[in-house]
């Protein structure tokens, strides 16, 4: 669970102000750009772990730093997985605000830096089913986090690649007890935010 | 007490529109615009619908590039740092998705640090104190006009462009704001005000701008206008007539 927030946090730190930044700019490669970002949120999991794999191992370009089959490693190929998922969906979202503030915005004269903070801040409830994505797609993974972490217990063992240990060694009730477990804190996490956001649709922050 | 204007204001006059025309496509929006604006008073924008009173003070605003043409204050031609002097009120307000103290904080923000006590007051002055942890988005049209005026006087302004900011309010929230916006000017801020209404006109008007169809007929002084228009496209407009 902590490598997947830690994932996702980094994710959002990354994706939030790209996605804001390329709704707000115009530039000719800009669609070229918006193109491949939703392409790559269906990266296949096992391919990015693959690549991570190969530029961590120890005869790749990145091997020196020894992080294949550490928590980092894990951390850098759901960073990978999540952050085109939160800039796409973070793009179309302030692209919508943007319609509305666009012309006030210029009216100021902020800079870009100033706007995009506010796009983040005042798109935040909307934000949150973005981050709910991103949360979803780290929390479920196990492709690229079972080839770069080498699901090793008491060190990079999350309870999606438990499960898969436990399902293959046909130890299916406590596979099962942990998919549950794994069901019920994405659904509580669903559910917290469902309930900020409609309390936030009252005062009309949506 | 509420300042309208830093006790240094620098000089933005003569406006100066030259040769500006403005088009959309394949539309003619604005038509060799020529005026020089002295006045420090209230310059009021009339005319029909589709006349191109908007586009005229988005241009002066620099929210759009003329196609042809300039604009100049105090022969300096029209920068960021010059916009930063300005502030506008559109007709529809935007209103940030935050409440109402902080949709005047953000505002504030641009000059540099939040005071928060000025906005405060500025809320006060507006009759918007008891709103101020309310949601913005929820408030009345004529509220809204009232925060939009806040927010854009909070900016201390030399220069406020108003886009027809009592259309479709009460007879109150008309008068606040007609209020306001003259107390502002008296203070030192230059008005330039769009509107239909006749009779806001002759009560708050010092000089008055008559545009049709994209070309500006009169630029006059308001009794001028009323007592005297020199175009039968003006005389029309004032008895209430469709201009053809």
């Amino acid at each position: 669970m902590k490598i997947n927030l830690i994932s996702l946090i980094v994710a959002c730190i990354i994706g939030l102000p790209a996605g804001a930044g390329l709704a707000i700019t115009r530039f000719p490669t800009k669609n070229i750009i918006v193109a491949i970002s939703n392409a790559l949120m269906s990266l296949p999991p096992v391919v990015v772990g693959l690549i991570v794999y190969l530029y961590l191992s120890r005869s790749g370009p990145l091997g020196w730093l020894e992080l294949l089959y550490t928590p980092t490693a894990m951390i850098i190929a759901q960073v990978i997985l999540v952050t085109p998922i939160i800039t796409s969906l973070s793009c179309q979202i302030i692209e919508d605000l943007q319609e509305d503030y666009k012309e006030y915005f210029s009216s100021l004269v902020i800079s870009p830096q100033k706007a995009i903070k506010a796009y983040i801040y005042d798109a935040r409830y909307s934000l949150m089913t973005v981050v709910l994505a991103g949360f979803g797609r780290a929390i479920s993974e196990v492709g690229a986090v079972i080839i770069v972490g080498g699901n090793i217990d008491h060190l990079t063992r999350v309870m999606t690649t438990s499960i898969s240990l436990e399902t293959s060694k046909g130890n299916l009730p406590l596979a099962l007890a942990l998919g549950l477990i794994l069901l019920i804190i994405s659904l509580s996490v669903n559910f917290l935010a469902t309930f900020l956001k409609n309390s936030a649709k009252r005062k009309a922050y949506v | 007490m509420f300042k309208y204007i830093e006790n240094t204001p620098i000089d933005l006059f003569p406006i100066k529109i030259e040769k500006l025309n403005y088009s959309s496509g394949n539309n003619q929006i604005i038509t060799n615009a020529n005026i020089t604006i002295q006045s420090k008073g209230i310059t009021v924008i009339m005319g029909p619908n589709g006349s191109g009173k908007s586009v005229l003070v988005r241009l002066l605003h620099g929210l759009l590039t003329p196609t042809t043409g300039y604009i100049s204050y105090n022969n300096n031609s029209l920068d960021k740092s010059i916009r930063r002097r300005q502030a506008m009120v559109f007709q529809t307000p935007t209103l940030l998705r935050r409440t109402v103290l902080s949709n005047i904080a953000f505002a504030d923000s641009i000059n540099g640090k939040i005071d928060l006590a000025h906005c405060k007051i500025l809320l006060n002055l507006l009759g918007l104190k008891s709103f101020q942890s309310y949601p913005a988005q929820l408030l009345s049209a004529g509220e809204k006009q009232r925060l939009a005026l806040a927010r854009a006087l909070v900016l201390k302004p030399y220069i406020l462009f108003l886009d027809e900011p009592t259309a479709n309010l009460d007879p109150a929230s008309i008068q606040l704001i007609e209020e306001i916006v003259q107390n502002a000017n008296k203070s030192g801020v230059k008005i330039v005000f769009i509107t239909h209404d006749i009779g806001q006109a002759k009560r708050i008007a010092d000089d008055i701008i008559f545009l049709n169809k994209g070309e500006i007929l009169e630029y006059t002084e308001t009794n001028l206008f009323f007592q005297t228009p020199q175009t039968k496209e003006t005389a029309a407009y004032l008895d209430g007539n469709i201009i053809l």
